[in-house]
């Protein structure tokens, strides 16, 4: 029970983290919760198509299908996080300063509400997927037991759920000057850490080189399956064995969507010059 | 005609060269065949995973940076390494309790 609960948890913590910490980042974005939520549906429908078709997306491309979907699903994520990253930065201040009339004339709220969707919609399906399969194992399987297990399955999921919200509302009670920077960082390195499990998978398919494997080793001092590294592995893409590429990735996109953000933000000055700290 | 033929068999080393590299795992009753594998160090491994059990499985590894699902009754392959010389650790991780097994890079 106590085994099952560990790998529902670890599968559900990666989406709820991310679907907490864009729920806070748009908390002045008018009715990004009605689009989260269907960004959460959507996802959970997708990840049940996605169970279901494992086989098929395994054998694609000779046996390495499954590492093409998932990194073209993270660099989707990677891209869809960048556009809503630097999109806060010319509107975020806007938005919070005079609330709600502003966003509804905002042209692109919309199409920023729809990333929002596809983020999060992408998450759940990644990792739900992976979560279906495995419960589905276990109701299949007949050693008995099961009711246990699914109970230890139904237990994480909730934990994990419930470190998310925690992430929502730790946000949430960051004070306003400071919020814009600390959500947007947050997505940055979340961005960089999807960027780098891409380039893993890639190498998995030995469609591109390693470069050096790993390029450090710190299991030792902060394992990859306690539970800081866990939380640190999905919040900014903590590896405790990196591939030399998957840094390349990594700092590739923090350079390149921050570039973003700060290009974006230029004209505004004025009113973000207080925001503060880095 | 001869062509097609000549193209066909400058392929032909490539071929030899694919299947050089391969090792295979067997996973059946949710256990993994064999528990010990030894692969040569240095190299870039291809790693066939048979899964022969009906339910799904995921390759884990947190030694090698691995993460696979291999559904019911199929083969995924999974490329590791060069490894440094070492033993490597895995799970399947639907059934921890039982399938485990090692790679030994030498």
């Amino acid at each position: 029970m106590f085994a099952t609960a560990i790998i529902v948890f670890r599968e559900v913590l990666e989406a709820a983290l991310i679907l907490g910490i864009i729920a806070a980042a748009t908390r002045t974005v008018p009715n990004s919760k009605r689009w989260l939520t269907a960004g959460v549906l959507l996802g959970l429908a997708g990840a049940g198509i996605v169970a279901t078709f494992t086989d098929v997306i395994g054998s694609l491309a000779s046996g390495i299908g499954q590492e093409i979907f998932n990194a073209i699903v993270l660099g989707i994520a990677v891209l869809m996080l960048a556009w809503h990253n630097i999109w806060m930065s010319s509107h975020g201040a806007a938005l919070a300063a005079s609330a709600k009339s502003v966003g509804r004339e905002i042209s692109d709220g919309r199409r920023e509400c729809s990333i929002l969707l596809v983020i999060v919609g992408l998450a759940v399906l990644r990792e739900g997927s992976e979560t279906v399969l495995f419960l589905y194992g276990i109701a299949a399987s007949n050693d008995g037991g099961q009711s246990s297990m699914l109970l230890g399955g139904m237990f994480g999921m909730l934990a994990g759920i419930g470190l998310g919200y925690t992430v929502y509302a730790g946000l949430l009670r960051v004070p306003m000057r400071w919020f814009f920077s600390a959500t947007g960082i947050l997505v940055l390195l979340l961005a960089a850490g999807m960027a780098s499990q891409a380039a893993n998978f890639l190498i998995q398919a030995d469609l591109l080189p390693s470069l050096a494997s790993p390029l450090w080793d710190t299991s030792a001092v902060l394992p990859q399956n306690g539970l800081p590294g866990m939380l640190l592995h999905s919040l900014i893409g903590y590896d405790a064995r990196p591939a030399g590429m998957q840094i390349v990735f990594y700092l590739c996109a923090l350079l390149a969507i921050g570039t973003g953000m700060k290009l974006a933000n230029r004209p505004r000055k004025p009113i973000t010059a207080n925001t503060g700290a880095v | 005609m001869i062509r097609p033929l000549f193209f066909s068999l400058l392929l032909l080393p490539l071929a030899a060269l694919a299947s050089e590299g391969d090792y295979t795992i067997v996973i059946k009753d949710h256990r993994i065949q064999p528990a010990e594998l030894t692969v040569p160090s240095g190299k870039k491994i291809k790693l066939l995973i048979e899964n022969q059990d009906a339910t799904p499985e995921e390759f884990d590894s947190h030694d090698l940076n691995r993460e696979k699902i291999i559904a019911g009754h199929s083969t995924a392959t999974i490329y590791i390494g060069p490894l440094s010389p070492g033993r490597y650790s895995y799970v399947g991780e639907f059934h921890a309790a039982t399938a485990h097994g090692i790679i030994v890079a030498q």
